[in-house]
């Protein structure tokens, strides 16, 4: 076992950093991921010891970064591209919806576009507008493009390499107000598969399913319902596209009950869809609706609102009673 | 009017961090045009006032004093900013250090009826439009996303997304073009946004609809941590050429020759000759934003070299030297900065947060159900504390 304590950040940095020592062909791109080690640091040190060509500081330009990856993984290259930020995937939109989604299936599975969008994501610290969004459903919703996001070091660890082994374009949210977080990786463990749902805390009264920077919330709930004497199961989804409703499925057939947590906004989220289809599956086992939580059909708020937008304590164990009380 | 720098070449590097970087560059690639065209200058960095031919400007005693006081209580705004950043007051703040000439001198060459389309720098630009100035600081304090009324000065909001608002203030232009009116748009954006598609776009469309927009690039050497080389393999001024409109490349550090050429490229704009680009040569002197770390990526020299060239320092050197100003007016300068910077500082702290309720108004203008619902809903959640605080305070009552 080789395992070490590390926040997330360092985590993704390590990560990167062996994915691009094991295959020559990895490429890093974006804005100021190369002296700077991009504003979050998780490129940090990669281009002093890659060097210019494999950690690419692009011009100002979303578009031009993900369409010209595209190009490179064309031609053989697995590019890992950093967005800056949520709100400024957006330019750049076109070219992952239009082209780098559907490509492999225009060409009758002929190409393979290797591309990992890395989008530091989420809210929770304090930034204004456009720093702190959760796009993911829109992403989620578009076949050929599958959406991850690690709630933890190890995750952060093994799925960033998992992403990029992947010959699918791959949409990796890093749930940013988590940086900072520590936690175990094994180095040298065997990681599951990385759509595999996982269930980071044992219950038996209802399923709180969350992914990335909700998933410690719904930790901390689940603890918080511990001590007033409720057994609640935490289900880490780790991934939206595809989800792995196999595990949900399970966990909610024990517990009876499920509520969804994202901070993204309920309306049309990765939580409606979650909602309709354990509905589905366990119409029998149900004993409450699914209910969710996340944010409002609002804009993002300024900062100093943002802890009343983002899904807390309180709220998760608000839906908790609603769905105890049926 | 020529454009400058199609024929003009100097010598002169523009600063000791280039050479270096230059070299770091690869080897594989041609290295870049490294051509320096001349600058529009009308006063050198050591506050003599020279002439160009084809931007000449002759301003009053007061004109001028009104400049130099525009630019330091900006600055002094901006210092303000930073400190109350630095005291937690402000969630983060983009200072314009360094940047005052360009922004002064380009918004007075604007009319009260031009139109303003900023990026997130421009605060000497909103305090010519007259915005006030604490307006500015709600959305760095994390109160609001927008802070002021676009139309109460003709100065649209703040735009964070890299480039967005050059195509916003080009269909404006095309409006006003419609209208036929005789006012011109203005759009501000950084060199690194000259990367940008939208910018790219805006350019297209002005120039095929001779739209009276000026595009005022302050190229402050820096996008975060990449230089300008990392945007353009020519100076910026230059692309426009290929757009079908004149650039132009002016001492972003000399307030009056900012004001000289965004006077003629809004003037040129107003009387139906269409689109310009303005790039102001100029420099960031401080971080980025309070969250960036320049030492990461720049060297000390780079900032000393530019600081020689100081916008504020020339021109009081200009004013001093020929008796504009005296002792006791740049005093009082310096005194009205501090009233103002007090009046900021209390204005700031003074801004209450928003009531958590806010983050439902204004989602549509129409009104719309599903916010009604969830407005409904969160304000019975929010509701359900109050009756738990008066329990628990009639439970101590007891
Ligand atoms: C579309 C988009 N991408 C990335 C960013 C993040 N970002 C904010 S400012 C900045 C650099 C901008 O440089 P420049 O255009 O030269 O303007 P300056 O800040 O130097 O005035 C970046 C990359 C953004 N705001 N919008």
């Amino acid at each position: 076992m080789a395992t070490t304590k590390m926040p997330i950040a360092k985590a993704l940095n390590t990560s990167l950093r062996k994915a691009m020592e094991d295959d020559p062909k990895v490429l890093i791109m974006g804005e100021d991921v190369g002296k700077l080690g991009g504003v979050f640091r998780i490129t940090d040190g990669l281009q002093k010891d890659f060097g210019e060509d494999r950690v690419i500081d692009t011009p100002l330009a979303e578009s031009g970064i993900v369409g010209t990856a595209i190009g490179l993984a064309l031609r053989g290259y697995r590019p890992v591209v950093e967005i800056q930020f949520d709100g400024f995937v957006f330019p750049a939109y076109d070219q992952i919806v239009t082209q780098l989604a559907k490509m492999h299936a225009r060409a009758l599975g002929k190409v393979k576009l290797p591309v990992v969008v890395r989008i530091p994501y989420a809210g929770g610290i304090g930034a204004v507008e456009h720093h702190s969004e959760s796009p993911e459903a829109l992403f989620a919703h578009v076949a050929g493009l599958k959406c991850v996001s690690p709630s933890n070091a190890s995750d952060a660890y093994w799925m960033m390499q998992q992403a990029i082994e992947s010959d699918d374009p791959v949409i990796f949210f890093e749930p940013k107000r988590r940086y900072w977080d520590k936690g175990d990786v094994d180095t040298e463990a065997i990681p599951g598969p990385l759509h595999a749902a996982r269930v980071a805390q044992q219950g038996t009264d209802l399923t709180l399913a969350a992914y990335g920077p909700m998933v410690k919330t719904c930790l901390e709930a689940a603890q918080a319902a511990a001590e007033e004497g409720k057994s609640l199961e935490v289900v880490d989804m780790r991934s939206m596209s595809p989800v792995d409703f196999d595990t949900i499925q399970q966990s909610v057939e024990k517990t009876g009950r499920l509520v969804v947590v994202h901070e993204a906004p309920v309306f049309l989220g990765t939580g409606s869809e979650v909602a309709a289809r354990i509905t589905e599956r366990c119409f029998y086992h149900l004993e409450a609706p699914v209910l969710r939580v996340g944010g409002f059909h609002a804009p993002y708020p300024p900062a100093r609102l943002e802890d009343e937008y983002l899904p807390n304590l309180d709220r998760v164990l608000d839906a908790v009673d609603r769905a105890l009380a049926y | 009017m020529t454009v400058e720098g199609t024929a003009a070449r100097s010598k002169t590097r523009r600063s000791g961090g280039t050479a270096k970087r230059a070299s770091a560059a690869k080897k594989k690639t041609a290295a870049p045009a490294k051509a320096e065209p001349q600058l529009v200058q009308l006063l050198t960095p050591e506050g003599e006032r020279v002439e160009h031919p084809d931007y000449a400007i002759d301003l009053t005693p007061e004109e001028l004093r009104g400049l130099y006081r525009d630019m330091v209580l900006t600055r002094r705004f901006d210092a303000e900013a930073t400190a109350l950043q630095r005291q937690g007051e402000l969630g983060l703040w983009a200072s314009l250090l360094g940047q005052e000439a360009a922004q002064i001198g380009s918004a007075r060459a604007l009319h009260d009826d031009d139109y303003v389309f900023p990026t997130y720098r421009e605060h000497g630009v909103a305090w010519c439009r007259g915005v006030p100035p604490e307006n500015l600081l709600g959305m760095f304090r994390g109160v609001n996303n927008g802070g002021w009324d676009p139309n109460s000065n003709n100065f649209h909001l703040y735009t964070i997304v890299i480039g967005s608002q050059a195509l916003h203030a080009t269909g404006y232009a095309m409006g006003v073009a419609k209208d036929g009116a005789d006012s011109a748009v203005i759009a501000y954006f950084g060199d690194g946004a000259s990367s940008q598609g939208d910018v790219a776009e805006a350019f297209t469309f002005s120039a095929v609809y001779n739209a009276p927009v000026v595009f005022f690039c302050q190229n402050n050497q820096w996008a975060i941590s990449e230089p300008t080389e990392r945007q353009s393999r020519v100076p910026i001024y230059q692309r426009a050429a290929g757009f079908g409109f004149p650039g132009v490349r002016v001492d972003g550090n000399d307030v009056l020759a900012c004001l000289a050429v965004t006077k003629a490229a809004v003037e040129r704009a107003r009387s139906g000759e269409g689109p310009m680009l303005v790039e102001a040569f100029t420099y960031r002197m401080g971080a980025h934003t309070t969250s960036d770390d320049p030492t990461k990526y720049r060297r000390d020299e780079e900032r000393e070299a530019w600081e020689a060239k100081d916008p504020i320092l020339r021109l009081r050197t200009y004013l001093e030297k020929e008796k504009l100003a005296d002792a006791k007016f740049l005093e009082s300068i310096d005194e009205e900065s501090d009233t103002m910077a007090k009046r900021v500082r209390e204005a700031v702290r003074a801004m209450p947060d928003p009531d958590p309720m806010a983050m439902f108004e204004h989602t549509y203008a129409d009104g719309h159900a599903l916010v009604d619902e969830e407005r409904e809903q969160f304000a019975q959640y929010l509701a359900s504390f109050a009756d738990e605080n008066e329990s628990a305070a009639a439970g101590e009552g007891n």
